[in-house]
């Protein structure tokens, strides 16, 4: 068997078979699982667990039962009722706490205050000021003495909701989902900054084993070292790939499971009957998928679903394998080649502060390439190799011009095929030398050694 | 022949010099030792032959031409300290070892069985490394060395670690080797190795060669004026103007005396004294021990270069 093949065989057979990795592969989908899970959990709990709050207004009615019970909160006007009657029992009355509003709101707008015990959810706060605006509003509108205003403050209230429609350049258009799209830059973007972290440290971890216990001296009389790192790096690499694929099914499957017991019959046929869809398609699903399924969440799903049929799934599916192998790479040849040059992990510290930053500074632009995807900050960052492989595939879901996908891999491409030159030649001399603390200047010594 | 020649190799670091212009030749099927102080330059002249590092200066040949790097097939290290997966399996790792060194899979199954049988370790296939003593590990480092039969062996320190049963059974494992035709270079601090297996040594010390050649011419160099007689019953010859006592020793019946002949002596009227006192036995120059050697060589090397 080819040597580079034998080395591969042993990182990659020794890492799958440590109890580790099948703990890590099994346990993991559980927390991803649970990260969809716990929302609707915490949305079904709220039901049983309802609130009451007392209202009160001293001296006046104008605000008489004007704020709307909600599916937690009930509101009970007390008519006559005054603030220091309750201020200090309403607990033992069974009140969550006390609204109290005085006349001049109208005038004034702070003249409100919510006594709790607790501090209330920012949810309950938006409900009372914005039914309370509401009211006001209605109000000063009737100070205009407008005919028929209650039918026309009815027909006025009006709910929005975007659809999106871009133009192609042939001058098609297409509905596009802007949750999809995000909802794919995010796990991308993350899954991205993970593999590169984890398996690059991995890689790095490795080297620094083979090192200190004096492996390779054995091993470099067999095999080249270049061989040697580069059948750590993609042994390690297809570690990876498996674990994260184990990681995508065994998720899918779990949350697959949960849904059917958590969604209602009548929701979970009508989803059926929606086309065939992508996975990213569950995610902003699984957050709503609450006991109260409403018509219009279910529209919204629908609209989510077209927009996950009309994404351009070859060029993501092959721009993110492209990133994902030539980011690891990158990444994982400057850890393999920190590795070598130290003697022991905690040496690392002043040689992965460089590697590190650059990652850092991809998710950073990522997370801010969701909200805008065409600045150019987040162009520059997808273009610059060492944080292309993260804001790219981040960027992608979006509709990155063709030219931008290709200057971007054709520079990744380039800077790939120098890293792991420069890697090899710090990884040759660095992995045979002891007892010696490595200086950036060594390495540079080490980088420009002949031969 | 020569197996292996190192002319004129210099080596240096940053700060001091490794090796200065240090040369062996190492014949074919011969045991060649390599001993030094701690520090003298012993590895960093292993890691030359082995490859792994490339010397300043000097020239290093195989078989009578330049070393090149596919040379390394050639050769099984033993390094100094153990070179395995802690966490690996015994079996396991030994086979990807020898896979590495080019054997087929079933080719290296059958000479792992062979030699874990013969060191008595074919229990520990199934074994982490990390569970194995030292020795043990020693063993198993061992067998992976010679697996491939190199025609050149380099063995760092074999007897490290090991009880005196095991580095029994691998010196008589270290001359089964050159009896199958391999050639060896071993260093050690082991002195008592050295007489026993070496046929040639060089001492380096501070980077340079103090002493070489053959074991046997070394230690007849620094025998001296010395001797040691051994008496039937208990005898105590005296010294006369020939000779001085230096020692002796008095046990089952027998008397061994050690004494010093003095300069311009006649042999003979040394014997005619010894005869005179007792039955002799037996009359020998006293061989110093290369421990002996070892440690006046480089005492006398370090005070010379004080007093410069």
């Amino acid at each position: 068997m080819n040597k580079i093949a034998l080395i591969i065989r042993r990182e990659y057979i020794t890492r799958v078979r440590k109890k580790s990795f099948l703990i890590m592969t099994f346990l993991t989908p559980f927390l991803f699982a649970l990260i969809f899970i716990i929302p609707a959990l915490v949305m079904t709990n709220e039901d049983k667990d309802s609130k009451r709050i007392a209202v009160i207004e001293e001296g006046s009615d104008l605000f008489a039962n004007v704020i709307p019970d909600t599916k937690d909160t009930d509101f009970e006007y007390l008519p006559g009722v005054k603030l220091n009657d309750i201020k200090n029992n309403f607990t033992e009355k069974g009140y969550y706490g006390v609204l109290f509003i005085s006349p001049e709101l109208v005038s004034s707008p702070d003249a409100i205050q919510l006594i709790s015990r607790k501090q209330p959810p920012i949810g309950l706060l938006d409900h009372i000021s914005g039914s309370l605006e509401r009211e006001i509003e209605k109000q000063k509108l009737l100070a205009y003495n407008i005919e028929n205003l209650d039918e026309i403050l009815r027909t006025i209230n009006t709910s929005v909701r975007i659809q999106t429609i871009k133009m192609d350049e042939s001058g098609g258009a297409r509905e596009t989902s802007t949750g999809i799209s995000m909802a794919l830059a995010y796990i991308g973007g993350f899954l991205m900054y993970m593999l590169v972290f984890m398996f690059g440290s991995m890689v790095m971890r490795g080297v620094i084993e083979e090192k200190t216990n004096r492996i390779v001296e054995v091993i470099v009389s067999s095999v080249k070292p270049v061989q040697l790192m580069l059948g750590k790096i993609i042994g390690v690499g297809l570690v990876g790939l498996t674990q994260f694929a184990l990681w995508i099914v065994l998720t899918l499957a779990l949350v697959m499971v949960v849904k059917s017991s958590f969604l209602p019959e009548g929701a979970m046929e009508q989803l059926q009957q929606l086309p065939q869809s992508f996975a990213g398609a569950d995610q902003p699903m699984a957050g709503t998928s609450t006991t109260t399924v409403t018509p219009e969440q279910l529209t919204e799903f629908q609209e989510i679903f077209a927009g996950a049929l009309t994404q351009p799934w070859g060029l993501i599916i092959f721009s993110f394998v492209f990133f994902f192998l030539t980011g690891y790479l990158l990444y994982a040849s400057f850890f393999a080649a920190i590795g070598s040059a130290v003697d022991n992990e905690t040496e690392t510290q002043q040689f992965m502060l460089p590697v590190t930053i650059p990652i850092i500074l991809g998710l950073i632009v990522a997370m801010g390439t969701m909200q805008n995807p065409e600045s150019s900050l987040s162009f520059w960052f997808s273009i610059i190799p060492l944080t292309s492989p993260i804001v790219m595939i981040a960027r992608i879901p979006f509709d990155v011009p063709a030219w931008e996908i290709a200057l971007s891999m054709g520079l990744m491409l380039i800077t790939l095929a120098g890293a792991v030159w420069m890697a090899a030649k710090i990884y040759r001399t660095g992995i045979l030398m002891y007892g010696k603390k490595t200086s950036w200047k060594e390495l540079w010594k080490w980088l420009t050694y002949k031969g | 022949m020569i197996l292996f020649e190192a002319r004129d190799v210099t080596k240096r670091f940053a700060t001091q010099t490794a090796l200065d212009r240090v040369s062996i030749s190492v014949p074919e099927r011969s045991i060649y030792g390599l001993l030094g102080p701690n520090g003298a330059g012993k590895t960093t002249l292993i890691r030359i032959i082995n490859q792994i590092t490339a010397p300043d200066s000097g020239t290093i040949f195989l078989n009578g031409r330049p070393m090149k790097p596919e040379d390394v097939n050639n050769i099984g290290y033993l390094p100094e300290e153990r070179g395995l997966y802690k966490k690996m399996k015994v079996g396991e790792q030994a086979l990807y070892l020898a896979q590495l060194k080019g054997l087929s899979h079933a080719e290296a199954m059958r000479r792992l069985k062979y030699w874990f049988k013969k060191l008595q370790i074919i229990d520990w296939w199934d074994k982490k490394v990390e569970e194995l003593s030292k020795g043990m590990q020693q063993k198993v480092q061992f067998v992976t060395t010679v697996l491939h039969e190199p025609r050149l062996l380099i063995f760092d320190e074999p007897f490290t670690g090991f009880d005196p049963i095991n580095v029994k059974q691998i010196k008589d494992e270290i001359l089964f080797l050159r009896e199958r035709g391999a050639t060896i270079i071993f260093s050690t601090h082991n002195m008592s190795s050295v007489e026993e297996l070496c046929d040639n040594i060089t001492l380096i010390n501070k980077a340079q060669t103090i002493l070489e050649g053959s074991v046997g011419k070394i230690r007849h160099d620094w025998a001296g004026n010395e001797y040691e007689i051994v008496f039937a019953g208990e005898v105590t010859p005296s010294a006369n103007g020939h000779f001085t006592v230096l020692g002796s020793t008095f046990d089952n019946g027998r008397s061994t005396v050690r004494i010093k002949a003095l300069e311009q002596s006649d042999n003979n009227e040394i014997i005619r004294a010894m005869t005179a006192s007792g039955n002799v036995l037996s009359f020998n120059p006293a061989l110093p021990s290369m421990n002996e050697i070892f440690i006046r060589v480089v005492e006398t090397k370090n005070k010379e270069a004080v007093k410069n």
